[in-house]
Protein backbone atom coordinates (compact mmCIF):
# COMPACT_ATOMS: atom_id res chain seq x y z
CA UNK A 1 0.00 0.00 0.00
CA UNK A 2 1.18 3.35 -0.96
CA UNK A 3 2.32 5.94 1.86
CA UNK A 4 2.63 9.49 2.07
CA UNK A 5 2.27 11.88 4.91
CA UNK A 6 -0.80 13.97 4.74
CA UNK A 7 1.27 17.14 5.06
CA UNK A 8 2.44 16.39 1.05
CA UNK A 9 -1.55 17.00 0.77
CA UNK A 10 -1.52 20.29 2.52
CA UNK A 11 1.39 21.38 -0.14
CA UNK A 12 -0.56 19.67 -2.78
CA UNK A 13 -4.23 21.31 -2.23
CA UNK A 14 -2.47 24.61 -2.00
CA UNK A 15 -0.98 24.41 -5.32
CA UNK A 16 -4.25 22.88 -7.27
CA UNK A 17 -6.10 26.19 -4.98
CA UNK A 18 -3.19 28.69 -7.05
CA UNK A 19 -6.11 29.39 -10.21
CA UNK A 20 -8.17 30.86 -7.34
CA UNK A 21 -6.22 34.50 -7.12
CA UNK A 22 -7.82 35.10 -3.70
CA UNK A 23 -5.47 32.62 -1.97
CA UNK A 24 -2.29 33.75 0.02
CA UNK A 25 -0.20 31.93 1.82
CA UNK A 26 1.80 32.34 5.31
CA UNK A 27 4.36 31.21 6.41
CA UNK A 28 6.83 31.44 10.20
CA UNK A 29 10.09 29.88 8.92
CA UNK A 30 8.43 26.33 8.40
CA UNK A 31 7.54 26.26 4.94
CA UNK A 32 9.74 23.63 3.73
CA UNK A 33 7.73 21.15 7.10
CA UNK A 34 4.60 22.19 6.58
CA UNK A 35 4.54 22.19 2.37
CA UNK A 36 3.73 25.65 1.84
CA UNK A 37 7.23 25.82 -0.14
CA UNK A 38 5.74 24.05 -2.91
CA UNK A 39 3.48 27.41 -2.96
CA UNK A 40 6.00 29.62 -2.67
CA UNK A 41 8.34 28.10 -5.29
CA UNK A 42 5.65 28.92 -8.04
CA UNK A 43 3.61 31.77 -6.53
CA UNK A 44 6.29 33.66 -4.66
CA UNK A 45 4.29 37.27 -4.75
CA UNK A 46 1.28 35.31 -3.09
CA UNK A 47 3.25 33.94 -0.46
CA UNK A 48 4.15 36.08 2.74
CA UNK A 49 7.40 34.93 5.45
CA UNK A 50 6.22 36.46 8.51
CA UNK A 51 9.86 35.12 10.01
CA UNK A 52 9.60 33.62 13.43
CA UNK A 53 6.72 35.06 14.36
CA UNK A 54 3.35 33.47 14.61
CA UNK A 55 1.04 36.14 16.63
CA UNK A 56 1.88 38.59 13.80
CA UNK A 57 1.19 35.97 11.52
CA UNK A 58 -2.35 35.20 12.75
CA UNK A 59 -3.19 39.14 12.56
CA UNK A 60 -2.10 39.29 9.52
CA UNK A 61 -3.89 36.37 7.92
CA UNK A 62 -6.74 38.09 9.60
CA UNK A 63 -6.37 41.43 7.79
CA UNK A 64 -5.89 39.74 4.28
CA UNK A 65 -8.88 37.94 5.19
CA UNK A 66 -11.05 41.01 5.64
CA UNK A 67 -10.46 42.38 2.11
CA UNK A 68 -11.75 39.13 0.65
CA UNK A 69 -8.36 37.48 0.54
CA UNK A 70 -8.61 33.80 1.19
CA UNK A 71 -4.91 32.95 3.52
CA UNK A 72 -3.42 29.61 4.19
CA UNK A 73 -1.47 30.55 7.01
CA UNK A 74 0.75 27.35 8.46
CA UNK A 75 3.45 26.29 10.86
CA UNK A 76 3.58 23.59 13.60
CA UNK A 77 0.83 22.80 14.98
CA UNK A 78 2.31 23.60 18.47
CA UNK A 79 3.50 26.85 17.03
CA UNK A 80 0.09 27.71 15.73
CA UNK A 81 -0.60 27.93 19.59
CA UNK A 82 2.02 30.39 20.43
CA UNK A 83 -0.73 32.54 18.73
CA UNK A 84 -3.81 30.72 20.17
CA UNK A 85 -5.03 34.29 21.69
CA UNK A 86 -4.60 35.60 18.48
CA UNK A 87 -6.69 33.10 16.87
CA UNK A 88 -9.12 33.56 19.45
CA UNK A 89 -9.74 37.20 19.15
CA UNK A 90 -8.32 38.50 15.73
CA UNK A 91 -9.82 35.43 13.46
CA UNK A 92 -12.68 33.64 15.38
CA UNK A 93 -14.27 36.35 16.70
CA UNK A 94 -14.41 38.34 13.78
CA UNK A 95 -15.44 35.74 12.22
CA UNK A 96 -12.46 35.87 9.14
CA UNK A 97 -11.75 33.28 6.73
CA UNK A 98 -8.67 32.43 7.94
CA UNK A 99 -7.21 28.95 6.95
CA UNK A 100 -4.58 27.37 9.41
CA UNK A 101 -2.68 24.10 8.89
CA UNK A 102 -0.52 22.35 12.03
CA UNK A 103 1.62 20.25 10.92
CA UNK A 104 3.60 17.78 12.60
CA UNK A 105 1.11 17.29 14.79
CA UNK A 106 0.89 14.12 17.48
CA UNK A 107 3.47 11.98 19.50
CA UNK A 108 4.15 10.38 15.99
CA UNK A 109 6.47 13.75 15.00
CA UNK A 110 8.85 11.17 16.54
CA UNK A 111 12.19 12.56 17.87
CA UNK A 112 11.81 15.94 18.20
CA UNK A 113 10.43 15.09 21.73
CA UNK A 114 7.67 16.41 23.65
CA UNK A 115 8.36 20.31 22.65
CA UNK A 116 7.14 19.41 18.89
CA UNK A 117 4.21 17.10 19.62
CA UNK A 118 1.28 18.97 20.17
CA UNK A 119 -1.61 16.19 21.96
CA UNK A 120 -3.91 19.24 22.65
CA UNK A 121 -4.33 21.65 19.53
CA UNK A 122 -7.58 19.54 18.22
CA UNK A 123 -8.91 20.20 22.14
CA UNK A 124 -8.25 24.31 22.00
CA UNK A 125 -9.35 24.65 18.69
CA UNK A 126 -12.47 22.90 19.26
CA UNK A 127 -13.70 25.22 22.15
CA UNK A 128 -13.70 28.57 19.72
CA UNK A 129 -16.74 29.53 18.31
CA UNK A 130 -17.28 29.51 14.69
CA UNK A 131 -13.78 27.25 13.67
CA UNK A 132 -14.22 24.47 11.63
CA UNK A 133 -11.34 21.94 12.87
CA UNK A 134 -9.86 18.94 10.81
CA UNK A 135 -7.22 16.38 11.19
CA UNK A 136 -6.96 13.78 7.91
CA UNK A 137 -5.74 10.92 7.73
CA UNK A 138 -3.82 10.68 4.29
CA UNK A 139 -2.16 12.46 1.87
CA UNK A 140 -4.88 12.43 -0.06
CA UNK A 141 -7.58 13.12 2.00
CA UNK A 142 -5.93 15.99 3.64
CA UNK A 143 -5.63 17.51 -0.09
CA UNK A 144 -9.62 17.16 -0.54
CA UNK A 145 -10.23 18.44 2.61
CA UNK A 146 -7.87 21.14 2.27
CA UNK A 147 -9.12 22.04 -0.93
CA UNK A 148 -12.93 22.11 0.03
CA UNK A 149 -11.91 24.83 2.47
CA UNK A 150 -11.75 27.65 -0.74
CA UNK A 151 -15.70 27.49 -0.56
CA UNK A 152 -16.01 27.11 3.33
CA UNK A 153 -17.45 30.22 5.21
CA UNK A 154 -15.79 29.72 8.56
CA UNK A 155 -11.93 29.84 9.78
CA UNK A 156 -10.55 26.64 10.24
CA UNK A 157 -7.42 25.03 12.03
CA UNK A 158 -6.33 21.58 10.14
CA UNK A 159 -3.78 18.89 11.70
CA UNK A 160 -1.18 17.64 9.72
CA UNK A 161 1.09 15.03 10.34
CA UNK A 162 4.93 14.74 9.50
CA UNK A 163 5.61 11.04 9.19
CA UNK A 164 4.44 8.92 6.29
CA UNK A 165 1.60 6.46 7.02
CA UNK A 166 -0.34 4.02 5.06
CA UNK A 167 -2.76 5.96 2.31
CA UNK A 168 -6.21 5.06 3.21
CA UNK A 169 -8.46 6.34 -0.06
CA UNK A 170 -8.27 6.27 -3.69
CA UNK A 171 -8.23 10.07 -5.45
CA UNK A 172 -11.81 9.17 -6.09
CA UNK A 173 -12.82 8.15 -2.54
CA UNK A 174 -10.96 11.36 -1.24
CA UNK A 175 -12.58 13.77 -3.48
CA UNK A 176 -16.04 12.67 -1.98
CA UNK A 177 -15.30 13.56 1.57
CA UNK A 178 -17.10 16.29 2.64
CA UNK A 179 -16.10 18.53 6.02
CA UNK A 180 -18.15 17.79 8.73
CA UNK A 181 -19.72 14.46 7.43
CA UNK A 182 -17.93 11.58 8.81
CA UNK A 183 -16.33 9.16 6.53
CA UNK A 184 -17.12 5.13 7.71
CA UNK A 185 -14.02 3.02 5.90
CA UNK A 186 -15.63 -0.49 7.48
CA UNK A 187 -18.48 -1.37 8.32
CA UNK A 188 -19.48 -3.59 11.31
CA UNK A 189 -22.12 -4.33 14.20
CA UNK A 190 -20.31 -5.39 17.09
CA UNK A 191 -18.17 -2.11 18.27
CA UNK A 192 -17.43 0.51 16.08
CA UNK A 193 -14.04 2.02 15.88
CA UNK A 194 -13.96 6.22 15.62
CA UNK A 195 -10.67 7.36 14.95
CA UNK A 196 -8.58 10.35 12.98
CA UNK A 197 -5.02 11.17 11.64
CA UNK A 198 -2.55 8.74 11.43
CA UNK A 199 -4.56 6.26 14.03
CA UNK A 200 -7.17 5.89 11.35
CA UNK A 201 -4.61 3.21 9.64
CA UNK A 202 -4.45 1.66 13.65
CA UNK A 203 -8.06 1.27 13.50
CA UNK A 204 -8.41 -0.47 10.46
CA UNK A 205 -5.57 -2.84 11.27
CA UNK A 206 -7.26 -3.26 14.63
CA UNK A 207 -10.79 -4.02 12.98
CA UNK A 208 -8.94 -6.74 11.02
CA UNK A 209 -7.45 -8.45 14.05
CA UNK A 210 -11.02 -8.49 15.57
CA UNK A 211 -12.25 -9.89 12.31
CA UNK A 212 -10.43 -12.63 13.11
CA UNK A 213 -11.44 -13.19 16.22
CA UNK A 214 -15.10 -13.03 15.35
CA UNK A 215 -15.86 -9.61 16.27
CA UNK A 216 -17.23 -7.28 12.97
CA UNK A 217 -16.18 -3.93 13.87
CA UNK A 218 -17.47 -0.55 12.13
CA UNK A 219 -13.92 1.83 11.31
CA UNK A 220 -15.26 5.80 11.32
CA UNK A 221 -12.57 8.05 10.05
CA UNK A 222 -13.52 11.44 11.75
CA UNK A 223 -11.40 13.55 9.81
CA UNK A 224 -13.73 17.21 10.86
CA UNK A 225 -13.46 17.36 14.67
CA UNK A 226 -16.01 20.38 14.09
CA UNK A 227 -18.77 20.86 13.36
CA UNK A 228 -18.93 17.81 15.00
CA UNK A 229 -21.30 14.61 13.11
CA UNK A 230 -23.71 14.04 15.68
CA UNK A 231 -26.12 12.48 13.62
CA UNK A 232 -24.00 9.50 12.12
CA UNK A 233 -22.63 9.06 15.51
CA UNK A 234 -25.97 8.28 17.21
CA UNK A 235 -26.98 6.35 14.34
CA UNK A 236 -23.60 4.02 15.10
CA UNK A 237 -23.65 3.91 18.36
CA UNK A 238 -27.48 2.70 18.18
CA UNK A 239 -25.96 0.39 15.61
CA UNK A 240 -22.92 -1.05 17.73
CA UNK A 241 -23.29 -0.15 21.12
CA UNK A 242 -19.68 0.00 22.18
CA UNK A 243 -17.63 2.83 20.64
CA UNK A 244 -13.70 3.29 20.84
CA UNK A 245 -12.03 6.41 19.89
CA UNK A 246 -8.40 6.37 18.70
CA UNK A 247 -6.19 9.69 18.29
CA UNK A 248 -2.68 11.02 18.31
CA UNK A 249 -3.78 13.64 20.82
CA UNK A 250 -4.51 13.75 24.37
CA UNK A 251 -7.53 12.13 25.86
CA UNK A 252 -8.96 15.29 27.34
CA UNK A 253 -10.54 17.14 24.95
CA UNK A 254 -10.08 16.31 21.60
CA UNK A 255 -11.74 12.89 19.27
CA UNK A 256 -12.51 11.33 22.31
CA UNK A 257 -13.58 14.46 24.31
CA UNK A 258 -15.91 15.22 21.55
CA UNK A 259 -17.55 11.60 21.44
CA UNK A 260 -17.85 11.94 24.89
CA UNK A 261 -19.94 14.61 24.83
CA UNK A 262 -22.20 14.28 21.97
CA UNK A 263 -22.60 9.98 23.50
CA UNK A 264 -23.30 11.72 26.88
CA UNK A 265 -25.91 14.01 25.41
CA UNK A 266 -27.69 11.94 22.55
CA UNK A 267 -26.70 8.15 23.23
CA UNK A 268 -25.06 6.91 26.32
CA UNK A 269 -22.86 4.28 24.93
CA UNK A 270 -20.03 2.37 26.77
CA UNK A 271 -16.78 4.02 25.39
CA UNK A 272 -12.78 3.13 25.46
CA UNK A 273 -10.58 6.21 25.06
CA UNK A 274 -7.32 5.65 23.28
CA UNK A 275 -5.05 7.94 23.60
CA UNK A 276 -2.24 10.02 24.95
CA UNK A 277 -2.82 9.98 29.17
CA UNK A 278 -2.55 13.38 30.29
CA UNK A 279 1.41 13.28 30.01
CA UNK A 280 3.98 14.94 27.41
CA UNK A 281 5.47 13.22 24.91
CA UNK A 282 9.68 12.42 24.56
CA UNK A 283 11.99 11.43 22.20
CA UNK A 284 11.86 8.13 19.80
CA UNK A 285 11.13 6.41 16.77
CA UNK A 286 7.61 6.74 15.78
CA UNK A 287 6.63 3.00 16.28
CA UNK A 288 8.83 3.60 19.66
CA UNK A 289 6.16 6.28 20.81
CA UNK A 290 3.26 4.82 19.91
CA UNK A 291 4.24 1.74 21.86
CA UNK A 292 5.00 3.62 24.59
CA UNK A 293 1.88 5.54 25.15
CA UNK A 294 -0.46 2.88 23.98
CA UNK A 295 -1.46 4.02 20.90
CA UNK A 296 -0.92 0.68 18.53
CA UNK A 297 -3.01 -1.99 16.71
CA UNK A 298 -3.41 -3.99 20.23
CA UNK A 299 -4.37 -0.99 22.19
CA UNK A 300 -7.27 -0.76 20.14
CA UNK A 301 -8.26 -4.02 20.17
CA UNK A 302 -8.02 -4.15 23.93
CA UNK A 303 -9.86 -1.11 24.01
CA UNK A 304 -12.68 -2.20 21.51
CA UNK A 305 -13.01 -5.90 24.17
CA UNK A 306 -13.12 -3.24 27.09
CA UNK A 307 -15.80 -1.53 25.20
CA UNK A 308 -18.07 -4.46 23.81
CA UNK A 309 -17.53 -6.09 27.67
CA UNK A 310 -19.41 -3.08 29.03
CA UNK A 311 -22.54 -3.47 26.90
CA UNK A 312 -25.74 -4.18 28.52
CA UNK A 313 -27.17 -6.94 27.21
CA UNK B 1 -20.96 64.43 6.22
CA UNK B 2 -20.04 62.21 4.14
CA UNK B 3 -22.89 60.57 2.47
CA UNK B 4 -21.71 59.65 -1.49
CA UNK B 5 -21.78 55.59 -2.07
CA UNK B 6 -18.28 56.19 -3.09
CA UNK B 7 -15.47 56.44 -0.44
CA UNK B 8 -14.27 60.54 -0.32
CA UNK B 9 -12.41 62.83 1.98
CA UNK B 10 -14.91 65.95 2.66
CA UNK B 11 -11.70 68.12 4.45
CA UNK B 12 -12.83 70.24 7.09
CA UNK B 13 -10.04 73.49 8.74
CA UNK B 14 -8.74 73.06 11.49
CA UNK B 15 -11.05 75.44 13.25
CA UNK B 16 -13.59 72.90 12.53
CA UNK B 17 -11.78 70.36 13.84
CA UNK B 18 -11.33 71.80 17.38
CA UNK B 19 -15.21 72.21 17.64
CA UNK B 20 -15.63 68.48 16.42
CA UNK B 21 -13.06 67.39 19.42
CA UNK B 22 -14.96 69.28 21.90
CA UNK B 23 -18.02 67.62 21.05
CA UNK B 24 -16.58 64.06 21.16
CA UNK B 25 -15.10 64.69 24.50
CA UNK B 26 -18.37 65.93 26.20
CA UNK B 27 -19.86 62.19 24.45
CA UNK B 28 -16.91 60.46 25.46
CA UNK B 29 -18.07 61.88 29.41
CA UNK B 30 -21.13 60.81 28.49
CA UNK B 31 -20.85 57.17 27.70
CA UNK B 32 -18.57 56.54 30.56
CA UNK B 33 -20.84 58.42 32.85
CA UNK B 34 -23.91 55.94 31.87
CA UNK B 35 -22.46 53.25 31.49
CA UNK B 36 -20.68 53.88 34.83
CA UNK B 37 -17.76 51.92 33.22
CA UNK B 38 -15.44 52.45 30.47
CA UNK B 39 -11.84 54.03 29.83
CA UNK B 40 -12.01 57.80 29.79
CA UNK B 41 -8.55 58.51 30.04
CA UNK B 42 -7.40 57.08 26.58
CA UNK B 43 -10.10 58.03 24.93
CA UNK B 44 -9.77 61.91 25.44
CA UNK B 45 -6.33 61.50 25.19
CA UNK B 46 -7.01 59.51 21.56
CA UNK B 47 -9.91 61.72 20.33
CA UNK B 48 -8.01 64.86 18.36
CA UNK B 49 -6.19 62.27 16.52
CA UNK B 50 -9.10 60.09 15.76
CA UNK B 51 -10.83 63.54 14.80
CA UNK B 52 -8.16 64.68 12.94
CA UNK B 53 -8.14 61.86 10.70
CA UNK B 54 -12.04 61.67 10.29
CA UNK B 55 -11.61 65.22 8.93
CA UNK B 56 -8.64 65.56 6.82
CA UNK B 57 -7.25 61.99 5.49
CA UNK B 58 -9.98 59.36 5.06
CA UNK B 59 -11.61 58.56 2.29
CA UNK B 60 -14.92 56.69 3.94
CA UNK B 61 -18.39 56.06 3.48
CA UNK B 62 -21.36 56.60 5.59
CA UNK B 63 -23.78 54.93 3.34
CA UNK B 64 -21.13 52.04 2.29
CA UNK B 65 -19.36 51.59 5.81
CA UNK B 66 -18.00 48.46 4.05
CA UNK B 67 -17.07 49.40 0.97
CA UNK B 68 -13.72 47.45 -0.04
CA UNK B 69 -12.09 50.20 -1.22
CA UNK B 70 -12.54 52.30 1.63
CA UNK B 71 -9.45 53.66 3.97
CA UNK B 72 -9.34 51.57 7.24
CA UNK B 73 -9.13 53.16 10.70
CA UNK B 74 -7.34 50.71 13.11
CA UNK B 75 -7.78 51.01 16.68
CA UNK B 76 -5.72 48.68 17.92
CA UNK B 77 -5.96 50.18 21.60
CA UNK B 78 -9.71 49.30 21.58
CA UNK B 79 -10.69 49.91 25.34
CA UNK B 80 -10.91 53.84 23.96
CA UNK B 81 -13.82 53.10 22.38
CA UNK B 82 -15.79 55.77 23.58
CA UNK B 83 -13.64 57.93 21.59
CA UNK B 84 -14.35 55.77 18.26
CA UNK B 85 -18.21 55.93 19.03
CA UNK B 86 -18.19 59.81 19.53
CA UNK B 87 -16.20 60.13 16.25
CA UNK B 88 -18.44 58.03 14.24
CA UNK B 89 -21.48 59.51 15.31
CA UNK B 90 -19.55 62.99 14.60
CA UNK B 91 -19.27 62.06 11.23
CA UNK B 92 -22.62 60.48 10.33
CA UNK B 93 -21.76 56.62 10.87
CA UNK B 94 -23.78 55.94 13.82
CA UNK B 95 -27.07 58.15 15.42
CA UNK B 96 -26.76 59.45 18.71
CA UNK B 97 -29.33 56.63 20.04
CA UNK B 98 -26.08 54.41 19.58
CA UNK B 99 -24.55 55.93 21.64
CA UNK B 100 -26.76 55.28 24.26
CA UNK B 101 -25.90 51.33 24.00
CA UNK B 102 -22.11 51.88 25.20
CA UNK B 103 -21.48 49.00 26.91
CA UNK B 104 -25.77 47.81 27.04
CA UNK B 105 -27.22 44.10 26.52
CA UNK B 106 -27.08 43.50 22.96
CA UNK B 107 -26.18 46.91 21.89
CA UNK B 108 -24.44 48.62 19.18
CA UNK B 109 -21.51 49.95 20.56
CA UNK B 110 -19.64 47.19 22.40
CA UNK B 111 -17.50 47.68 25.62
CA UNK B 112 -14.95 47.58 22.92
CA UNK B 113 -14.46 48.34 19.36
CA UNK B 114 -16.00 45.49 17.67
CA UNK B 115 -16.28 45.34 13.35
CA UNK B 116 -19.59 43.09 13.96
CA UNK B 117 -21.28 45.08 15.81
CA UNK B 118 -20.64 48.85 14.93
CA UNK B 119 -21.23 50.70 11.34
CA UNK B 120 -17.46 52.13 10.42
CA UNK B 121 -15.37 50.01 13.15
CA UNK B 122 -12.76 48.12 10.76
CA UNK B 123 -11.04 46.06 13.04
CA UNK B 124 -12.53 44.43 16.73
CA UNK B 125 -9.97 45.11 19.15
CA UNK B 126 -10.02 44.55 23.12
CA UNK B 127 -6.96 42.42 23.17
CA UNK B 128 -3.82 44.73 22.91
CA UNK B 129 -0.99 44.47 20.12
CA UNK B 130 -3.17 42.90 17.20
CA UNK B 131 -4.19 45.80 15.38
CA UNK B 132 -0.84 46.75 13.78
CA UNK B 133 -0.67 43.23 12.40
CA UNK B 134 -4.35 42.99 11.03
CA UNK B 135 -3.48 46.72 9.15
CA UNK B 136 -0.39 45.12 7.47
CA UNK B 137 -2.34 42.20 6.17
CA UNK B 138 -4.66 44.61 5.04
CA UNK B 139 -2.23 47.05 3.25
CA UNK B 140 -0.09 43.83 1.67
CA UNK B 141 -3.53 42.80 0.36
CA UNK B 142 -4.25 46.45 -1.09
CA UNK B 143 -0.75 46.17 -2.58
CA UNK B 144 -1.65 43.05 -4.30
CA UNK B 145 -4.40 44.35 -5.79
CA UNK B 146 -2.76 47.51 -7.29
CA UNK B 147 -5.46 49.70 -4.40
CA UNK B 148 -4.86 52.73 -3.24
CA UNK B 149 -6.36 51.90 0.40
CA UNK B 150 -4.40 53.61 3.01
CA UNK B 151 -4.63 52.41 6.60
CA UNK B 152 -4.07 54.55 10.38
CA UNK B 153 -3.28 52.05 12.87
CA UNK B 154 -3.62 53.68 16.27
CA UNK B 155 -1.52 52.32 18.92
CA UNK B 156 -1.10 53.35 23.20
CA UNK B 157 2.53 53.78 24.32
CA UNK B 158 2.02 50.75 27.25
CA UNK B 159 0.36 48.76 24.16
CA UNK B 160 4.06 48.67 22.70
CA UNK B 161 5.66 46.65 25.14
CA UNK B 162 3.10 43.59 23.74
CA UNK B 163 5.66 41.69 21.47
CA UNK B 164 3.45 41.41 18.50
CA UNK B 165 3.77 45.34 17.91
CA UNK B 166 7.59 44.35 17.28
CA UNK B 167 7.12 41.41 15.26
CA UNK B 168 4.67 43.79 12.82
CA UNK B 169 7.11 46.52 12.67
CA UNK B 170 9.43 44.37 11.44
CA UNK B 171 7.35 42.55 9.12
CA UNK B 172 6.02 45.91 7.78
CA UNK B 173 9.65 46.64 6.83
CA UNK B 174 10.85 43.30 5.42
CA UNK B 175 7.40 43.62 3.29
CA UNK B 176 8.13 47.61 2.23
CA UNK B 177 4.64 48.77 3.38
CA UNK B 178 3.76 52.07 1.93
CA UNK B 179 0.72 52.96 2.45
CA UNK B 180 -0.10 52.33 6.10
CA UNK B 181 0.80 55.01 9.30
CA UNK B 182 0.99 53.72 12.70
CA UNK B 183 -0.02 56.93 15.31
CA UNK B 184 0.65 56.05 18.72
CA UNK B 185 -1.23 58.04 21.49
CA UNK B 186 1.81 58.21 24.03
CA UNK B 187 -0.16 59.60 26.98
CA UNK B 188 2.49 57.50 29.47
CA UNK B 189 -0.14 55.93 31.37
CA UNK B 190 -1.27 52.44 31.72
CA UNK B 191 -4.06 50.01 33.37
CA UNK B 192 -2.43 50.03 36.87
CA UNK B 193 0.16 53.27 36.76
CA UNK B 194 2.56 55.36 34.82
CA UNK B 195 3.77 53.61 32.17
CA UNK B 196 7.77 53.86 32.75
CA UNK B 197 6.82 52.90 35.97
CA UNK B 198 4.45 49.19 34.65
CA UNK B 199 7.94 49.16 32.38
CA UNK B 200 10.38 51.14 30.91
CA UNK B 201 9.61 51.92 27.13
CA UNK B 202 13.07 54.36 27.03
CA UNK B 203 13.02 56.18 23.81
CA UNK B 204 10.29 55.28 21.24
CA UNK B 205 11.60 57.25 18.66
CA UNK B 206 14.72 54.97 18.89
CA UNK B 207 12.88 52.11 18.70
CA UNK B 208 10.69 52.52 15.78
CA UNK B 209 13.87 53.87 14.05
CA UNK B 210 15.86 50.89 14.68
CA UNK B 211 13.24 48.64 13.23
CA UNK B 212 13.65 51.02 9.95
CA UNK B 213 10.44 53.16 10.47
CA UNK B 214 10.39 57.39 9.55
CA UNK B 215 9.34 58.84 12.89
CA UNK B 216 7.96 62.11 13.34
CA UNK B 217 7.40 63.67 17.09
CA UNK B 218 3.98 65.72 17.16
CA UNK B 219 1.89 67.22 20.40
CA UNK B 220 -1.18 65.37 20.15
CA UNK B 221 -3.80 67.69 20.95
CA UNK B 222 -2.06 70.27 18.30
CA UNK B 223 -4.63 69.53 15.65
CA UNK B 224 -2.26 71.30 12.86
CA UNK B 225 0.34 69.22 13.92
CA UNK B 226 -1.76 66.42 13.53
CA UNK B 227 -2.85 67.68 10.23
CA UNK B 228 0.32 68.19 9.32
CA UNK B 229 1.51 64.72 10.24
CA UNK B 230 -0.83 63.07 8.28
CA UNK B 231 0.08 64.85 5.47
CA UNK B 232 3.84 63.92 5.72
CA UNK B 233 3.11 60.57 6.52
CA UNK B 234 1.62 60.12 3.65
CA UNK B 235 4.14 61.67 1.39
CA UNK B 236 6.99 60.22 2.90
CA UNK B 237 8.49 56.89 1.80
CA UNK B 238 7.54 54.60 4.45
CA UNK B 239 6.22 53.18 6.55
CA UNK B 240 5.97 56.03 9.32
CA UNK B 241 5.32 56.22 12.43
CA UNK B 242 4.13 59.38 14.53
CA UNK B 243 4.68 59.36 17.97
CA UNK B 244 1.53 62.20 19.75
CA UNK B 245 2.55 63.42 22.71
CA UNK B 246 -0.90 63.12 24.41
CA UNK B 247 -2.06 63.85 28.23
CA UNK B 248 -4.32 61.30 29.69
CA UNK B 249 -7.99 62.53 30.41
CA UNK B 250 -7.45 65.90 28.57
CA UNK B 251 -9.68 68.45 28.74
CA UNK B 252 -11.05 67.19 32.15
CA UNK B 253 -9.03 68.81 34.91
CA UNK B 254 -9.13 65.96 37.15
CA UNK B 255 -8.94 63.24 34.69
CA UNK B 256 -5.61 64.58 32.86
CA UNK B 257 -2.65 62.70 33.34
CA UNK B 258 -4.43 60.94 36.35
CA UNK B 259 -3.73 56.86 36.44
CA UNK B 260 -7.09 56.68 38.40
CA UNK B 261 -9.22 57.49 35.20
CA UNK B 262 -7.68 55.29 32.93
CA UNK B 263 -10.48 52.55 33.21
CA UNK B 264 -12.76 54.42 35.77
CA UNK B 265 -16.08 56.38 35.61
CA UNK B 266 -17.14 59.87 36.67
CA UNK B 267 -19.38 60.04 40.25
CA UNK B 268 -22.40 62.99 40.13
CA UNK B 269 -19.97 65.69 41.50
CA UNK B 270 -17.04 64.47 39.24
CA UNK B 271 -19.37 64.50 36.33
CA UNK B 272 -20.68 67.59 36.65
CA UNK B 273 -17.53 69.29 36.60
CA UNK B 274 -16.39 67.51 33.31
CA UNK B 275 -19.08 68.85 31.60
CA UNK B 276 -19.18 72.48 33.20
CA UNK B 277 -15.13 72.03 32.13
CA UNK B 278 -16.03 70.63 28.34
CA UNK B 279 -18.75 73.22 27.69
Amino acid sequence: MTSAASRDGYGSALLEMADDERVVVLEADLGKSTKSCLFRAEYPERSFSMGIAEQNMMLVAAGMASTGKIPFASTFAIFTERGFEQVRNGIARPNLVVHLCGSHGGIHTGTDGSSAQSIEDLAIYRTLPNMTVMHPCDDLSTKSLTKSLLNHQRPSYTRTARNKTKRIYTEEQAASLEIGKFSIVREGSDVAILACGVMVAEAIDAAEFLANQGVDATVVDVHTLKPFDHGCLKSIAEKCGAIVTAEDHSIIGGLGGAVSESLASNHPTPLERVGVKDEFGMSGQPAELMKHYGLTVSDIVDAAKRAISRRTA
Amino acid sequence: MMTGAEPTCEELTVDDLVVISKDCRREIVKMVKRANAGHPGGSLSVIDILVGLYGRTLRVSTNKPKHPDRDRVILSKGHASPAMYSVLHAFGFISETDLHTYRVYNGVCQGHVDSKWTPGVDFSGGSLGMGLSFGLGVTLSAKMDGKDIFSWVILGDGECQEGEIWEAAMAAVHHKVENMTVIVDVNGIQNDNFVDQQMVMGDLAAKWAAFGWKVKEIDGHDMLEISTAIDWSKTTVGPCVILARTIKGKGVSFMENNPAFHGKAPDDEEFEQAMGELA
